[in-house]
């Protein structure tokens, strides 16, 4: 036992005395997407926020936060952190597949590699040592589950986002969710992951259907446009709507106890923070990080929302 | 130039243009058959009436672009101009300026008018003092336009803060006068003065001579940069007046708020019958082609016999089926 207290305590001297020595100043470099939409503009707060708070923590610890708009110019940004000399890279691909060999370059320079959510085709040790994501199947999985628990002979609607292979997952895992239950989906149809897409796919669930007793819309942003409908439609069937990712007007809603929002499920683009802490943990305190991280698609409900909210995020 | 109400020269070209005019109407009623089959609820009121109220954003904004595509130009920056629009006028009513939600409201919208015919006249400067094509610099500012919201909102969304503001406003959006809602109204009221403007007017006879014929238009002494940049101002103001009907429906805006409306505004305006290539421009054939869009998104949502996957590839062949009914009309007289 004597040993690593020893070592901790060392580290701890190492860390504060980080600035008098200058040579073991470290710098990670991440790269995210630009903030074109809410949850990518979730990813941005809270990568700038953390970095804010690693350098506070740790003196010796330089966090360059770099946000790009494409996979060209993502390239060229992270040959730019490379170029100004980083110890480790963390990185949140706008396309995964295009970026795989600017990623692959850094880590041929030995550099730390943290990859965070979106995986290229090869996500092996060749590309990253640390692979950070959300879970979404299991987004679609544990919606599925509550509504089966809550409401178990409940007719639902459900409203997809784009038709993309992340889509498909959350729809299969929802699929199992409600498996061997009474839950009949009723529609499915694409609301672009887009609230104004989505008020009007509601509004013509609506009209299509005299009783609906569930929607499922699997994000936050498409529900603000489910609610309106509903609202206007002046309905009482509905009895709640699932949405999922964890904004913060939804996370509110929860917290409130809204009757018609009262869960919602976790896909938080905080986990590009999850990311950064752990490489800083690698780079200073040299525990051991490698490895594959799949978050939980936690159910944020009335009782634990409010270690989910985060009131200055823009999403 | 000379009034020319007078009677025209062969009976033929009154014809054609009748039978042009009524064709984008036979489509819809066409579309409004074909519906009943879809689903039971798709000829009820309830159904009707949400189907045109919620397309009075873009009927209103294709109206401007029927002006503007009438005069031979074409502006693809009108989706993100809604957004930017009513991203600065939310933040304006976020702000607190005025005391009183309704004045606040009333303040706002004078706002966003003068924001949406600032925004007009930048597109119309750009492409006729600046001699750039309409296309790119359009393109250009949709970019900006765009690009300015996602800064504003940070990537995220711009919400109407203020309770009592929000629940003064969206009655403008939900409320109804005499069992219709009061968008429809928007759009009815906006089209009629348009096309007043576009037939009655001799302006609206120089933006048609602008669009036929440039230097024809030139030689009659037509200011032609003046009527190409005032429908650019139209088009502003168009963009303005849907934004008045689209901040109470969800009180808030997102860096993806009108994504792809000025495709959908273009193709109204065409479906319509209006030419492309200007010299022609058709109101309340416009209005119609935005009923057209909004019907064949809400039968194909409606109807059980069509893959979701589908739907992309079922609409497109809908509005060209659509054209080619109206093509075939034309033809036959």
């Amino acid at each position: 036992m004597r040993k690593p207290i020893l070592g901790l305590a060392a580290i701890a001297l190492a860390a504060t005395m980080g600035l008098a020595h200058a040579q073991d100043k470290k710098t990670i470099g991440v790269s995210i997407p630009a903030a074109d939409h809410g949850w990518t503009a979730g990813v941005v707060y809270h990568a700038e926020r953390i970095a804010k708070k690693l350098m506070e923590e740790h003196p010796g610890l330089n966090v360059v936060v770099k946000t790009s708009p494409d996979p060209a110019s993502q390239a060229n940004a992270v040959q730019d952190l490379e170029t100004q000399g980083i110890d480790a890279l963390v990185i949140l691909p706008t396309d995964p597949d295009p970026l795989v060999n600017a990623i692959k370059e850094v880590k041929s320079k030995g550099k730390f590699v943290a990859l965070v959510d979106r995986a290229p085709s090869t996500n092996d040790d060749s590309v990253r040592d640390l692979y950070i994501a959300g879970n979404n199947p299991a987004l679609g999985e544990v919606a599925g589950k509550y509504i089966a628990k809550t409401t178990p002979d409940a007719e639902v609607v459900v409203i997809r986002g784009l038709p993309i292979p992340i889509d498909q997952q959350r729809q299969d895992g929802f699929d199992k969710g409600i498996a061997g239950s009474n839950v009949k989906v009723l529609d499915r149809q694409f609301g672009n992951w887009n609230r104004d897409d989505a008020f009007k796919v509601m509004q013509d669930y609506l009209t299509k259907y005299p009783k609906i007793d569930v929607v499922w819309c699997q994000d936050d942003d498409m529900a603000v446009g489910v609610l309106e409908a509903i609202q206007q439609a002046k309905r009482t069937d509905i009895q709640y709507v699932v949405a999922g990712a964890g904004s913060k007007d939804m996370v509110k809603k929860v917290m409130d106890g809204d009757k018609m929002i009262p869960v919602d499920v976790l896909y938080p683009p905080a986990m590009v923070g999850t990311a950064m802490e752990l490489t800083a943990a690698q780079l200073i305190d040299q525990v051991p990080v490698h490895g594959t991280y799949i978050l939980d698609a936690t159910l944020v409900t009335k009782d634990n929302a409010k270690d989910f909210y985060f009131p200055d995020s823009p999403f | 130039m000379t009034d020319t109400t007078a009677n025209p020269p062969a009976r033929s070209f009154w014809r054609d243009i009748d039978l042009r005019a009524v064709a984008p109407f036979v489509a819809l009623v066409l579309l409004l058959v074909l519906g009943t089959f879809a689903n039971d609820n798709f000829l009820t009121f309830n159904n009707l009436l949400n189907v045109v109220t919620r397309s009075a954003y873009i009927a209103i904004i294709a109206i401007g672009a029927t002006f503007v595509i009438c005069a031979g130009g074409l502006d693809l920056s009108v989706g993100s101009m809604v957004a930017f629009v009513a991203s600065l006028a939310i933040m304006f009513m976020n702000s607190g300026a005025v005391a009183g939600p309704v004045a606040m409201i009333a303040t706002a919208m004078l706002v966003m008018v003068l924001i949406g015919i600032a925004c007009g006249l930048a597109n119309g400067l750009i492409t006729t003092v600046g001699r750039i094509e309409p296309f790119i610099a359009t393109l250009g500012m949709m970019g900006i336009y765009r690009g300015l919201t996602t800064w504003l909102s940070q990537g995220g969304a711009i919400t109407l803060r203020n309770a009592d503001v929000s629940a003064a406003y969206r009655p403008v959006y939900f409320g109804d006068l005499f069992g219709i809602p009061y968008p429809v109204y928007f759009i009815f009221v906006t089209a009629a003065i348009a096309a007043f403007v576009l037939y009655r007017t001799s302006f609206g006879r120089h933006v048609i001579a602008v669009g036929s014929n440039e230097d024809v238009a030139r030689y009659s002494g037509i200011s032609v940069e003046r009527v190409r940049t005032m429908t650019y101002v139209i088009q502003g103001l168009c963009v303005a007046i849907a934004c008045l009907i689209y901040i109470p429906r969800l009180s808030s805006t997102t860096a993806t708020t009108g994504t792809m409306w000025e495709l959908q505004a273009i193709t109204a305006v065409v479906v319509g019958g209006t030419a492309l290539r200007g010299g022609v421009g058709r109101i309340w054939g416009t209005i119609c082609g935005a009923f057209i869009l909004e019907i064949v998104g809400n039968i194909m949502l409606l109807s059980n016999f069509v893959s979701e996957y589908l739907l992309g590839a079922i609409q497109g062949a809908i509005i060209i089926i659509a054209m080619l009914v109206q093509r075939s009309l034309v033809r036959k007289s």
